[in-house]
């Protein structure tokens, strides 16, 4: 009997590790395949230098580079914002229909095709204004974080246990005080974390910035002209005939995830390294 | 002196009627213990003394609740300002994450915004020495406070409450999630803060009620059984129902 259920035990273990791996190969795949290829194509001119005119080889996407950021700073800048408000308001605030109706949109939001983000945020800026702009591209980048930010500020909100509520209130603070003082500064990591989901989903993207920033060759700094972005730039080269091309997209997709990786990494050891303190301190104290 | 004093209060939560129509008066400087069965609206009774109740929806009171002569319910009367004047300790432990003992300690005075800097290290001292933290904390001030044991950290919270120095506090089973030693300090403590502070305490444990408070009430269902001298609830109770429950008969 024994010797069956350690059998079988062993037989659903390795049942579960295939799946895991299973589940993890594409991301190592897709890793390990872009270093590969992209990081022979990584030199100091590709993070310095502007696109060589067709035939030349060498060159840069230092502009595209820039336009990434530039463009996800006014993105951000625009929905980081509002989905912490948004995200205050759903948890804190929400009683009644007008709050279902708002997480029902922000929801919406979500599914919405970037591609769609993307007509919709050339339908009321780049046509009126009559040209391609850095700003219609932020704006599209926008749409992208916001409810992502706001639902993962919500969610980790609803996570505060009631008693913490009261207690602030119980001290005699007003609502906005408990909330900002208390409330947000406990959850900080956790909002940061969904900051940064948000933030890095929204570098990747291309859709939005197709026919809204559209990409170009120079350097810019002015939100009201077209802007280079490195997922767009990856797609404008990776389509292209030209082999030197396709060699700097994969430059470009390496960096690409170098950046969201690292991002991501960075600010998450930089989260854990204050509670590492904590704990050491703590330790410490002990003694 | 009577500091507080409840006037036919009653509490909701949607249709069901939570309290019924209690009147108490409690007197300064003294230990009241509301003892009772569970489900017997003694937490929600503590939570429409400091009109905490109504942050549950659905949740209504009607009464009056008179604070050294003011209505707490009177509409014109800032909620904000009355919850300045009644401290509260809840169930369980609940130090504010993400901060440390000293920050936690002068939460409320810092964002009332009255004190400077070298006045809060001073309140926080006392407070944490009236709430016999102090000996325990005072190398690690600045550490984060959930690293200190349930006790530990429910003294921290009657620390935080102290601090805004209210002549009230209210306590809602601020032992039943500790051990027997971290219990027994926390009894000492309010023995202590009987000296200062009127307290009022929602407790399951008899046995702590009867060392503690001077006065007991006795709840059942939303209604006042009895309210009295301590002593006499516990020697000599008026109402059978209160034999029956100190004696251990049902509940």
């Amino acid at each position: 009997m024994f010797r069956y259920r350690k059998f079988k035990n062993f037989l659903f273990l390795t049942f579960l590790l295939v799946c895991a791996l299973t589940v993890l190969s594409p991301l190592l795949l897709v890793t390990q395949f872009v270093f590969i290829k992209g990081a022979s194509s990584l030199n100091w001119d590709f993070f310095t230098a502007l696109p060589k005119p067709v035939g030349e080889t060498g060159g840069g996407m230092a502009h595209a580079i820039l336009g990434t950021f530039y463009m996800v700073g006014i993105g951000g800048l625009i929905a980081i914002p509002l989905g912490i408000i948004c995200g205050i308001y759903l948890s804190e605030f929400s009683r009644g229909s007008l709050s279902s109706l708002l997480r029902y949109s922000i929801d919406m939001m979500t599914g919405v095709p970037s591609i769609v983000v993307g007509i919709f945020a050339y339908l009321i800026l780049v046509v009126p204004l009559k040209t391609f702009s850095a700003l219609a591209g932020g704006v599209a980048l926008a749409i992208i974080i916001l409810p992502i930010v706001t639902r993962s500020t919500e969610e980790i909100l609803k996570l505060v246990p009631n008693h913490i509520r009261e207690a602030g209130l119980a001290l005699g603070l007003p609502r906005w005080k408990v909330i900002v003082y208390v409330l947000l500064k406990g959850s900080r990591s956790g909002i940061i974390t969904g900051v940064i989901l948000a933030v890095s989903r929204a570098a990747g993207e291309t859709a939005p910035l197709l026919f809204t920033a559209f990409g170009s060759m120079y350097f810019s700094s002015s939100p009201m002209e077209p802007m280079a972005s490195l997922p767009v730039q990856i797609y404008n080269y990776a389509i292209s005939p030209y082999a030197d091309w396709q060699r700097q997209a994969w430059a470009g997709s390496f960096l690409l995830i170098i950046i969201v990786l690292g991002v991501n990494l960075g600010v998450r050891f930089y989260l854990n390294k204050n509670e590492v303190l904590q704990v050491f301190k703590r330790k410490k104290g002990q003694k | 002196m009577t500091v507080l004093s409840v006037k036919n209060l009653n509490a909701w939560f949607g249709d069901f009627h939570a309290v019924k129509g209690i009147s108490v008066d409690y007197p300064e400087k003294s230990v009241t213990a509301i003892i009772g069965p569970s489900g017997c609206g003694k937490s929600t009774y503590i939570r429409c003394l400091n009109r905490i109740h109504e942050e549950v929806p659905g949740a209504r009171v009607e009464g009056e609740v008179n604070l050294l002569g003011t209505n707490i319910y009177d509409k014109t009367k800032d909620v904000v300002d009355l919850r300045k004047n009644i401290g509260m300790v809840f169930q369980k432990p609940n130090p504010f994450p993400n901060m440390s003992i000293f920050e936690n300690t002068v939460i409320g005075l810092k964002l009332q915004g009255k004190s400077k800097k070298s006045e809060l290290m001073e309140v926080a001292k006392s407070c944490l020495e009236k709430a016999a933290l102090w000996n325990e904390v005072k190398d690690k001030l600045h550490q984060d406070a959930s690293g200190l044991s349930g006790g530990q950290q429910q003294r921290l919270c009657i620390a935080r409450a102290l601090a805004v120095n209210p002549p009230v506090l209210l306590m809602d089973e601020p032992t039943s999630a500790l051990d027997p030693i971290a219990t027994a300090k926390i009894e000492e403590l309010i023995d202590e803060l009987k000296k200062q502070y009127t307290v009022v305490i929602v407790t399951h444990n008899m046995q702590q009620a009867a060392r503690i408070a001077d006065y007991t009430s006795f709840f059942v269902l939303g209604d006042l059984i009895e309210h009295g001298v301590s002593e006499d609830i516990f020697t000599n109770p008026k109402e059978k129902q209160t034999e029956d429950y100190v004696r251990g008969k049902f509940g």
